[in-house]
This record gives C-alpha cells, sequence and structure tokens, in this order.
C-alpha cells in the first residue's frame, strides 16, 4: 500500500461548503423529483387498475417505455435532445435558469414515477375489490372512490416499498452529475479534482449518503408505525 | 429531424456500443454478460452469509448488502476507479475497473435474490433432509439450492434487466458501451434527439423482451 491518507483536505479549503452545496442540491432535485414522480405514479397507478380501455393502455405505454430505459439515458435526452427542438426564446430562457437542473429533475421524476405507479398499483390492487364496491354502491363515482377512499389506503399500504423507491430516487439522483448538476457526487469528483485526493473524498460523500439514507428509513419508519392500518400491512409484505 | 445518421452509425453504434466487438474494449453486453455470470457465485456466497448461524459471518454479509444497497452506484464505479491505482498501484483499464464494479455492486442485489431465494424453499424440505441423515452442508447442496436457484429464476431475468440498464453508468469513466458510442457519435453529428431516442429503443426492446420472458418463466414456475 503506497497510498499516504490526509484526511485534512476534507476540513481545509472550500472542501465542506462544496459538500454542503453539494448535498442541498442533491436534496433539492431529489425533492422536487419525488414530488413529480408521486403525482405521476398515482394517476399512471390508478388508471393501470381502472376498467376504462384507453387509459389503461395510455398509463401501461408510459410506465413500460420509461422504466425500461436506463436513467442515463434519459437525461441525455431530455437535456441534449430535447431542448434544440423548443422554440428559441424558451431555450435561452432553459439555458438562463439553470437548464441541467431542471432537466434532471424531470428526466428523475419521470424515471422514477413509472417506477412508482408500479408500487401504488400493487397497493390498490391489494386493496379488497369490496371497498370498491361498497364506495360505488353509495352513490361515488369512480373518480371519488379513488380519490376519497382507494388512493388514500393504497398510500398507506405501501409506505414500505415506497420508501424503498424514494431511496432508490435519491441515489439515482447522482446520475445527474453527467448533465453536470453540481450534485453531492459532483462535488465530491471536484474535491478529489482540487486536492488529488480521491479516496478521502469518496469516503465523505459515501458517507453522507449512507447517513442520508439511515436517518430518511428511520424517520420514515416512525411515520408508518403511526398510518399502519391493523390488519392490512401483513397482507401487502406476505405477497 | 434526420435519423440517416442512425443509418450512417449504425456499425459503430451496434457492434462496437452494444456488443463490443471492434477497434476498442468496450460494449454493453461485453459488460453486462461477464458481471453477472461473475457476480453470481459471490451473490450465492452473501445469500448464504447472511443465513449463516456463525453471527459474525452473517453480520459481515449484511454489512456488505446494506452497504452497497445504500450507495448510489455512481459512487462504486468512482471508488474503484480511484482505489484501484491508489491502493494497489496498479492501473487497470476501464473495462477492468467497470467490470470489477458491476461484480462487487451486484452481488450484494443477487445475495438478498439467493437469500430470499433459500427461505422461498419449504421448511419440511430441510427437515426431512436431516431425518435422512444428511449434514447441513449437505442438504444445502443437494436439496435447498438446487428448489432455491429454480424458484429464484425470474428474479434473476429481472436483475439481469436492472444491470443491462446500469452498465449505461460505466460510460462516464470512458468506457465504450452502447451510451457512450452515441455520445461519440452524437459530438461529430451533433443530432442528440435522434441519437438519444434510438440508443433510448434499443435498451427498451432488450429490457421489455426480458421482462416479459421473465413473467411468463414465474408463470410456469408457479404453475409448475
Amino acid at each position: 500500500m503506497s497510498y499516504q491518507f490526509d484526511w485534512s483536505v476534507l476540513f481545509s479549503g472550500q472542501s465542506g461548503s462544496w459538500l454542503l452545496q453539494g448535498l442541498i442540491t442533491t436534496l433539492q432535485i431529489s425533492a422536487l423529483a419525488w414530488l413529480l414522480a408521486l403525482v405521476l405514479g398515482i394517476f399512471a397507478g390508478s388508471f393501470r387498475t381502472l376498467p376504462i380501455g384507453p387509459l389503461r393502455w395510455a398509463a401501461s405505454c408510459y410506465v413500460e417505455f420509461f422504466r425500461n430505459v436506463p436513467l442515463l439515458v434519459w437525461m441525455f435526452f431530455w437535456y441534449f435532445g430535447v431542448p434544440p427542438l423548443l422554440p428559441q426564446a424558451v431555450q435561452d430562457w432553459l439555458f438562463d435558469h439553470g437548464a441541467e437542473f431542471w432537466a434532471g429533475m424531470f428526466a428523475l421524476g419521470v424515471y422514477h414515477g413509472a417506477r412508482f405507479s408500479e408500487v401504488i398499483r400493487a397497493g390498490i390492487q391489494s386493496i379488497p375489490s369490496t371497498q370498491f364496491e361498497a364506495a360505488v354502491s353509495t352513490g361515488l363515482t369512480i373518480a371519488q372512490t379513488y380519490r376519497l377512499i382507494i388512493i388514500p389506503i393504497a398510500l398507506r399500504l405501501i409506505i414500505p416499498p415506497a420508501t424503498n423507491e424514494s431511496l432508490n430516487l435519491l441515489k439515482n439522483s447522482s446520475v445527474a452529475l453527467t448533465i453536470g448538476v453540481a450534485e453531492l457526487t459532483f462535488q465530491t469528483r471536484q474535491i478529489e479534482t482540487y486536492t488529488a485526493r480521491a479516496i478521502e473524498a469518496l469516503t465523505a460523500g459515501t458517507l453522507i449518503y449512507l447517513l442520508l439514507c439511515l436517518c430518511i428509513a428511520a424517520l420514515v419508519s416512525r411515520l408508518e408505525r403511526r398510518f399502519a392500518i391493523p390488519g392490512m400491512i401483513v397482507q401487502m409484505r406476505a405477497e | 429531424m434526420d435519423f440517416q445518421v442512425i443509418l450512417n452509425n449504425f456499425g459503430f453504434l451496434f457492434f462496437q456500443g452494444f456488443l463490443g466487438f471492434g477497434d476498442f474494449a468496450g460494449g454493453t453486453l461485453r459488460l453486462a454478460i461477464p458481471a453477472i455470470v461473475l457476480a453470481f457465485p459471490l451473490g450465492i456466497i452473501i445469500g448464504l452469509g447472511r443465513l449463516a448461524r456463525t453471527r459474525w459471518i452473517s453480520f459481515l454479509a449484511t454489512i456488505y448488502v446494506e452497504f452497497f444497497r445504500g450507495v448510489p452506484l455512481v459512487m462504486v464505479i468512482f471508488w474503484f476507479w480511484f482505489i484501484i491505482p491508489n491502493l494497489l498501484g496498479v492501473s487497470l483499464p476501464e473495462y477492468g475497473v467497470a467490470l470489477t464494479a458491476f461484480v462487487v455492486f451486484e452481488a450484494a442485489y443477487l445475495g438478498e435474490i439467493v437469500r430470499a431465494g433459500i427461505q422461498s424453499v419449504a421448511r419440511g424440505q430441510v427437515e426431512a433432509a436431516a431425518a435422512t441423515g444428511l449434514s447441513h452442508t449437505n442438504t444445502m447442496r443437494h436439496i435447498v439450492l438446487p428448489q432455491a436457484l429454480r424458484n429464484m429464476i425470474p428474479a434473476l431475468v429481472t436483475q439481469f434487466i436492472v444491470l443491462l440498464k446500469d452498465t449505461s453508468l460505466a460510460s462516464i469513466i470512458g468506457y465504450i458501451d452502447l451510451t457512450k458510442a452515441a455520445q461519440i457519435v452524437n459530438n461529430r453529428e451533433i443530432r442528440p434527439f435522434e441519437l438519444y431516442l434510438f440508443i433510448a429503443v434499443v435498451y427498451w426492446l432488450c429490457s421489455y423482451g426480458m421482462s416479459r420472458y421473465a413473467g411468463s418463466l414465474e408463470r410456469r414456475l408457479s404453475a409448475g
């Protein structure tokens, strides 16, 4: 072993502020993409369980197309491929307002929306169909049944697999470094470039990711206990 | 839009980028197939390790799995990209770095699949094997693992799909896979929409085709 460790690089110069900025960007892009993914996932997941042919077909197309292509390819597609097709004014506006962040956020959100929808669909399908029938028989429309009965129950049932998927989203936000989003992995590379201390920089980045995942997992498991529906969570896990 | 660019560069994109035949050490399949083949034995060891009765073995296996599942793959690739030359003092080409990173990373996920597969074998099988006088090792080797492997096949196909898509990340260290090949062509032709849409379709065909296959396998296995 010929490598001389020098951990002080992490505590000197700009390393600390770079890591902090990276962490903030990672959290921002992940949070926005998560919201987008959740909305897309709820719609696509619900549509796939509806007895309405065209909606089911459209949702299936969305899900199957987006989740079967690597996220990196989507990042390149949304960042390099799509903007040149937009009107010049829109392009100028985008590149003035951090296009890489928005393209990355969009790619991440749309890709994970397709994956979320599968989790939500499984949640909806695990609800006994009598719930749906009872709701409709009280005079609710299908839209009301989904909004007021089915989706609220489904969201409470899917907390464990949805947490897993949310952590995947957080980890996948690192792919955005390929289009120049200055998130945590990008900043880790930046420290490496400036100090030539690869292992120290990567250790710092890795530890932040691990801690972030552990904290979120711990937080959610508390939420899960609060929102669990007695008698139904077990059923879902047994599948 | 001009899709002629795809036809003009089809040889480079497909043979060099996707398959890995050409002047450069590259190729999506040339990385994905050896990676899963090499990661699988390691995955079996980790899966067995997690179920081991010896406390420290199961502890180490758990740490391994939890660590690699908590870290982004991009980070793992950078780790191997810097750690191999720095700590071991040897320089590996991109292919070696990418292959090592994928084997180590995938083994954590395969370990979980192996563990689930072993746990899916009915308890009665183990008891019956013990009753006939087989040792613990022999029970694992002749009774549990063969059945577990059969149950795992659909999950393994699904994991291979994930791996195939993940190999696109090897392009960040300069490995010439399908994604990098498209980038190289794009630098010359400046046709990003057409090129990235084309490789999206190639990935989609492989991935969707295999996921349909995994689905039909699953139905056949659960029926049989």
